[in-house]
């Protein structure tokens, strides 16, 4: 079990390009912390400095409170799950999750009930005499897990373990893994750019853009009160709608409930309402352009009409809206997320 | 693409049998002429059926050689050019393995003028650096040994840089894998490079056999001494043997029995050689 420490932790390339520029980060003992970003944010970069496999230009880490700056991956005490997997072809199930093991100079018969313990745990016990080459990817997946488990670790680093599953699968082990942590208890660091897999996994979010940390929170909190422009377009879906305060007519009416500063705001597509509320409100006259159903639900794409400017919004799949048909939409002043544009963060920070 | 026109058919078989033909009927011949007694292509026709002296020729060959024209009994001389194409091939091997290992795996200064170096190597064949060569190794001392015969033909910049290739391509994740895995370099080289790269070993140690066997310039220059003639360059010291007409019968046997090893090489790695050659998967 372990505490992780990043003190202004930053890492240049050759040629002053600088991936990763000044991170402060405070993850607590059995955390599952959850990085988040498009891709070239940093994330991976990031977590492979935690690894060790990236050398650290500057800042200090500390892995339970100790300086690993200048350690060997192998002598962090973390364990890395790759996003190909990086099973070695010519090993067996069994050899790959010994391998580490080997290595760390445990006896033949403590290797044997570990890895036959892990094995256990991720259902892949049946396979422990096959080479990877022999498995489906899902199985290939828990191969990879297993790799990581087995020696029992104080943390777990995963660089997108999912994104070479198909959807259904993916689901299926991002719920594993959630349990595995829970039960396990021991500190993990994920990186996604799927923002559905960071808000249902992650303890605590970090949402990172251009090598810098946007916002760290809970899923909630950072879906409910995104800090900034960019955390408000990225983490939701589908995207909240931003529409600058100039392109709203009668603004006057409510601009008086929101901070001095606010010249954008954002609403979230299920914060838009058909039918006028009581409390004060926003009012968009809109034609809708295309009716998208979903499943369970259904996705309504409409044009202001004052500047053309496109909403989506989220309806029952009963919904009788259709293509063409001319909508008033409201919204509660309470729902609306008031940004400006120029610093790009939220106004009304407590 | 699948055609289905019987001429075709037939028209591509002749052409198979016809190149089968071209390159099995010399060795065919040579086998016949083994079989037969001394004078028999003295006359001017050669004999396509096999003839009785079989066992006696090849007894002959391996047991007295012909001495009295200098050419020793072919047994050491076989076993002299087994060492030989051992010794190369598995010194080639273990160097190219390791300088591959090196230009792809550490950064050191020069690491790019090296494998440069080494890569121009390629162009420079041993015919080409052969008098050099031959006074650095007289020099040395090694004129008449094993040393002498193999060390010069070990450095090879083909296997490096099939070597470094075939590295490059392996993932980087599977390095990191390792190291996380608590693996320093030679553990990773020796617990997954190496037996990943077994299909390529394997294809090459085919070659470089056959390259180290088939050698004939080397040997012959810098061995003077009969116990370390090798078969290759012993054959042709027994065509040119003494004054007396060549004893075609007994030189015939002798190729028969050099061209034995490289081809059952060939035989027992024939799999892994085209797996070697072809597999792209990891």
């Amino acid at each position: 079990m372990a505490t992780i420490q990043l003190k202004q932790l930053a890492k240049t390339y050759a040629g002053d390009v600088h991936a990763v520029k000044g991170i402060d980060l405070d993850i607590q003992d059995g955390e599952f912390i959850v990085l988040v970003g498009p891709s070239g944010c940093g994330k991976s970069t990031l977590l492979r400095m935690i690894a060790g496999l990236e050398a650290i230009s500057s800042g200090e880490l500390h892995i339970s409170q100790k300086l690993v700056n200048q350690l060997e991956p192998s002598e962090r005490d973390i364990a890395m799950v790759f996003q190909n997997y990086a099973l070695y072809p010519h090993m067996t199930v069994y050899n790959n999750l010994a391998y580490g093991l080997k290595n760390r100079g445990y006896n033949k018969a403590e290797i044997e009930t570990r890895v036959q313990q892990t094995a256990k745990m991720l259902e892949i016990d049946a396979f422990l005499a096959r080479k990877p080459k022999a498995l489906s990817g899902g199985q290939r997946q828990r191969v990879a897990m297993g790799r990581a488990l087995v020696r029992e670790p104080s943390a777990f680093l995963l660089d997108e373990p999912l994104s070479n599953l198909d959807a259904k699968l993916r689901v299926q082990m991002r719920v594993e893994i959630k349990q595995l942590q829970k039960r396990l208890k021991t500190t993990t660091l994920y990186v996604t750019h799927d923002q559905l897999e960071a808000l249902t996994l992650a303890d605590r979010l970090v949402v990172m853009n251009q090598g810098l940390v946007e916002q760290v929170g809970s899923p909630m909190e950072v879906y409910d009160r995104p800090a900034s422009l960019f955390v408000a377009q990225f983490i939701g879906s589908p995207a909240m709608n931003l529409l600058p305060l100039a392109a709203l007519t009668e603004h006057s009416l409510w601009q008086s409930h929101l901070p001095d500063d606010t010249d954008i705001i954002g609403v979230r597509p299920d914060e838009l309402l058909l039918e006028q509320p009581e409390q004060p409100h926003i009012r968009l006259a809109c034609r809708c352009s295309l009716f998208e159903p979903a499943g369970a639900e259904s996705h309504l794409y409409l044009s202001l009409n004052s500047n053309g400017q496109s909403i989506c919004m989220r309806v029952d799949s009963d919904c009788q809206v259709r293509e063409g048909d001319l909508v008033t939409l409201y919204v509660p002043v309470s729902e609306v997320h008031p940004f400006n544009q120029a610093t790009g963060r939220r106004t009304d920070q407590a | 693409m699948v055609e289905n026109k019987p001429w075709a058919t037939v028209l591509a078989h002749l052409f198979l049998i016809l190149g089968v033909a071209m390159v099995a009927f010399p060795i065919y011949v040579a086998f016949i002429a083994s079989t037969h007694p001394a004078g028999s292509f003295v006359s001017g026709t050669m004999p396509l059926l096999p003839g009785g002296e079989f066992w006696n020729n090849y007894s002959t060959v391996i047991t007295e050689g012909r001495s009295r024209a200098g050419t020793p009994p072919i047994g050491l001389m076989l076993w002299n050019s087994l060492l030989m194409a051992l010794a190369i091939t598995f010194g080639k091997l273990a160097v190219s393995l390791l300088s591959a290992f090196a230009i792809v795996y550490f950064r050191f200064p020069f690491r790019m003028l090296f494998f440069w170096l080494i890569f121009m190597t390629l162009m420079l064949p041993v015919e080409v650096r052969i008098v050099p060569t031959f006074q650095v190794v007289a020099d040395l001392g090694m004129l008449n040994s094993f040393a002498g015969l193999s060390i010069p033909l070990i450095a090879s910049a083909t296997a490096t840089f099939l070597f470094r290739q075939f590295f490059m391509t392996v993932p980087e994740e599977m390095l990191e894998a390792a190291r996380v895995d608590g693996a320093g370099p030679f553990k990773f080289f020796k617990d997954i490079l190496l037996p990943l790269s077994i299909t390529n070993i394997a294809a090459l140690f085919v070659i470089m056999f056959i390259y180290g066997w088939n050698q004939y310039l080397w040997p012959l220059l810098i061995t003077t001494d009969q116990s370390y003639y090798t078969i290759v360059m012993g054959i042709q010291r027994m065509v040119t043997a003494g004054d007396s007409e060549p004893l075609w019968h007994l030189v015939m046997a002798t190729v028969i029995l050099a061209a034995l090893p490289p081809t059952l090489v060939i035989l027992f790695m024939q799999r892994l050689f085209v797996k070697g050659l072809t597999e792209t998967e990891k």
